[in-house]
């Protein structure tokens, strides 16, 4: 019974190689406008497409391109950080010819997409999270990420201006330099409005942990917050949530004004279309693609949501003039005198650490005024 | 099910009973494969009205489907390297199920086996890469052995519900680890993304050779060939089948059960901490948040639908990796999401399960009804 089966999935197999051989020609297939395309561009997800957040925000940069002569995009969502990513980058190439990729989640970098790389030294590659390093990664790797935390100091300001209680929620993943910096930020342009504000930040431990993410926000605005906003994989649940219970929010990653039409002041957004945009015309005129590509509100890579009708005139005519000031370049979000919230000094008078410093991206530590630890 | 029914072998048929006899040797048998098959169809056929539903076509579904999963030697080793860990993690259902218990908590003995095998690896750098490697497995092994081991002393001692205990200590597990990656066991360099520090690349497991599939697809069929011959050839596999069909006569029969229940459900746990060292040592490189990828859950799917016999979690595991590797490309060539795939997942789970209710019914499967009818 077993050696009848084989065989004839041996035939089968047969048959789908004749298959693949003659039947690429006809039309039968979408693989045929895969193929006929210039180039094919791969995108990968760690999470669905239409999640209000870090996906989104990436599957809305990816579908900018839809349109681009030559072009054919290929995109996979829910893609685990496991082998699966791994055979999905090899079957975009294998099946779908794809030239460039973009996975586009942090833990799809190391060991995946550099297992990738090596064994595909003809594809390029580029990953959202800024870790690629001449001296340590290959050439066909790269990395682009923006500067988002000025979006955060933005949405603290116009929070600062919102909020009765004084008091401002943050329901925060993971306690990782990327995140702390939106904290900081966050509760920084708040309190260049009212120094006497305080932020509490409650951390899921978890990118994507609805139920928690829930609790946490009820718990902030029981606990007297009255604007909250967030950095984790979706917002989705936070505005929900936060709007039902009457509080205020600032968005992140996308533009949650949908969810919370009424509610939602501002958000700090990704601006992927720009990036892969750039990607793309480098890749269409032939040109090599840059390995390390960063950029913040200047450079197009991060845009604000446009305010909402909440917003009040003081907040708005502020939000105007520090998004100004940044545009010019330079500004710095941590600056001296600045303590953490355990007392220790980490910008002292006069030093300035602007969007760029690497200083950054090792922080460990939350400002004074944000209630919270980070271990 | 199939253990009860006992029958001469085939040379005995042939010789004396001829053409009828090895009719009905086939008859008993082709009832666990007819019936598995036949759920299959009729869950696809399901399946495919759902896709007419949203406007698509099946026959283009299922075409892009076996290309995906199956269609070309690259997609084989796609299924086969997505089926590899679901072997070890069906193991873990599989096992206790024969004794009765629904044992649902195989991600965390996982995860404990993936930072324990990490911890390991790290902790003897220098030493020669064999004993390295084997302490890792074992160390992994004993990780989860103890996590799910847990669940059965409980279980048997103390009464707890294993279902509902293997569950909540699956969540305490992942926050253990997380507690580990981002504390006490954090590689410092790894600042966005916690994890221990790397294996040194003699450590690392590689892939069979020949093929893109690391070592853990062989560690996975051994250990269900292994499981089966457990089951079904030894005094313990027979003592637990015996605790698993009826607890009280097993007692009354003098059998150890409480021991028999930890056993297995430690060496259930322990196959699980093996799946989550070969995530280290083969895929990741370092234990991290990743290890919780859902190997545990889907594992759950793999051994309902094998009806927790080792055997049958063999094709299950590769047929449930071809479906995983070729829902990207639904994905990417139908305009499909993601959740097509779990949609047809869904419907093959139930109507598998459902397909139980048929065992026994069919007169064409037992020769015993034929005597009487003729």
């Amino acid at each position: 019974m077993t050696g009848k089966f084989m065989l004839s999935r041996r035939d089968l197999l047969k048959t789908s190689a004749a298959g693949a051989a003659f039947g690429l020609a006809s039309a039968a297939f979408p693989i045929r406008a895969a193929r006929a395309a210039a180039a094919t561009v791969g995108f990968i997800y760690v999470g669905p497409k239409d999640d209000y957040g870090y996906n989104q925000a990436h599957a809305e940069g990816a579908a900018s391109l839809k349109g681009v002569e030559g072009i054919s995009i290929v995109e996979e969502e829910n893609v685990p950080e496991t082998v699966d990513v791994q055979k999905t980058m090899e079957s975009m190439i294998n099946l779908d010819g794809a030239s460039l990729i973009f996975p586009t989640s942090f833990g799809y970098f190391d060991p995946h997409m550099l297992a990738m790389c090596a064994k595909f030294p003809d594809v390029q590659f580029r990953h959202c999270g800024g870790m690629w390093n001449k001296d340590k990664h290959p050439m066909n790797a790269g990395s682009y990420f923006g500067y988002i935390g000025m979006g955060q100091y933005l949405n603290g300001v116009v929070a600062g201006h919102t909020t009765k209680s004084k008091k401002l929620g943050f329901v925060a993943a993971k306690p990782i330099p990327q995140v702390l910096l939106n904290v900081n930020s966050f509760l920084l342009g708040a309190r260049s409005v009212d120094p006497a504000i305080t932020c509490q930040v409650i951390f899921t431990g978890e990118w994507s942990l609805a139920v928690k993410e829930a609790e946490a926000t009820n718990a902030l605005i029981d606990q007297g917050a009255d604007v909250v906003t967030c950095h984790v994989d979706s917002p989705k649940v936070v505005v929900e949530t936060a709007a039902g219970r009457g509080a205020f929010i600032c968005g992140y990653h996308a533009n949650q004004s949908p969810l919370a039409p009424e509610k939602y002041l501002t958000g700090a957004e990704w601006n992927w279309a720009k990036v892969y945009k750039m990607f793309v015309d480098d890749l269409i005129a032939g040109k090599p693609l840059p390995n390390f590509t960063r950029g913040g509100l200047a450079d197009g890579f991060v845009k604000m949501s446009p305010l909402g009708p909440a917003v009040g005139e003081a907040a708005r005519k502020q939000f105007d003039a520090t998004l100004a000031e940044m545009m010019k370049g330079g500004f710095s979000v941590i600056k001296g005198p600045l303590k953490s919230n355990k007392g220790a000094v980490v910008a002292t008078e006069g030093q300035a650490f602007v969007e760029t410093a690497i200083e950054l991206e090792s922080m460990d530590y939350l400002v004074e005024g944000v209630v919270g630890s980070t271990a | 099910m199939a253990d009860t029914v006992s029958s001469p072998d085939v040379r005995t048929i042939l010789d004396a009973r001829g053409y009828r006899a090895a009719l009905e040797w086939i008859a008993r048998r082709a009832e666990a494969f007819v019936i598995p098959l036949a759920a299959l169809v009729v869950g696809m056929v399901l399946f495919s009205l759902f896709i007419l539903a949203v406007g698509k076509s099946p026959v283009q579904l299922y075409e892009t489907m076996w290309r995906g999963g199956f269609g070309s030697w690259f997609s084989i080793q796609n299924s086969l390297s997505r089926g590899a860990p679901l072997l070890l993690a069906a193991l873990c259902v599989a096992l206790p199920a024969r004794l009765g218990l629904v044992v649902i908590g195989g991600e965390g003995a996982i995860v404990l086996g993936g930072v324990a095998a990490a911890a390991i690896g790290v902790a003897l750098n220098g030493a020669p890469s064999f004993l390295v490697i084997l302490l890792m497995g074992a160390g992994g092994a004993a990780a989860g052995g103890i996590w799910i081991g847990v669940v059965g002393a409980l279980r048997h001692y103390r009464a707890v519900n294993e279902t509902i205990s293997s569950l909540l200590m699956a969540y305490i597990a992942i926050a253990l680890m997380n507690h580990l990656v981002e504390g006490p066991l954090r590689d410092p360099a790894s600042l966005n993304k916690p994890s221990t520090q790397p294996l040194a690349d003699i450590y690392r497991v590689g892939n069979i050779p020949g093929m893109e599939v690391h070592w853990g697809l062989v560690v996975g069929i051994l250990a269900c060939v292994l499981s089966w011959l457990l089951i079904e050839k030894t005094r313990w596999g027979f003592a637990a089948r015996i605790a698993g069909g009826n607890v009280r006569a097993a007692q009354v029969q003098g059998l150890a059960v409480g021991p028999l229940i930890v056993g297995f459900t430690a060496l259930a746990g322990g196959f699980a901490g093996l799946a989550g060292m070969l995530e280290v040592a083969a895929v990741q490189g370092s234990a991290n948040g990743s290890l919780a990828a859902g190997y545990g859950y889907t594992g759950i799917l793999v051994a309902f639908l094998a009806r927790h016999n080792p055997l049958a979690i063999i094709p299950v595991a590769i047929l449930l990796g071809g479906i995983d590797a070729s829902g990207g490309l639904i994905q990417r060539r139908m305009d499909l999401p993601d959740a097509t795939v779990l949609v047809l997942q869904g419907m093959l789970f139930i109507v598998i399960l459902f397909s139980e209710t048929f065992y026994g019914r069919f007169k064409l499967f037992n020769p015993d009804l034929w005597q009487r009818s003729t």
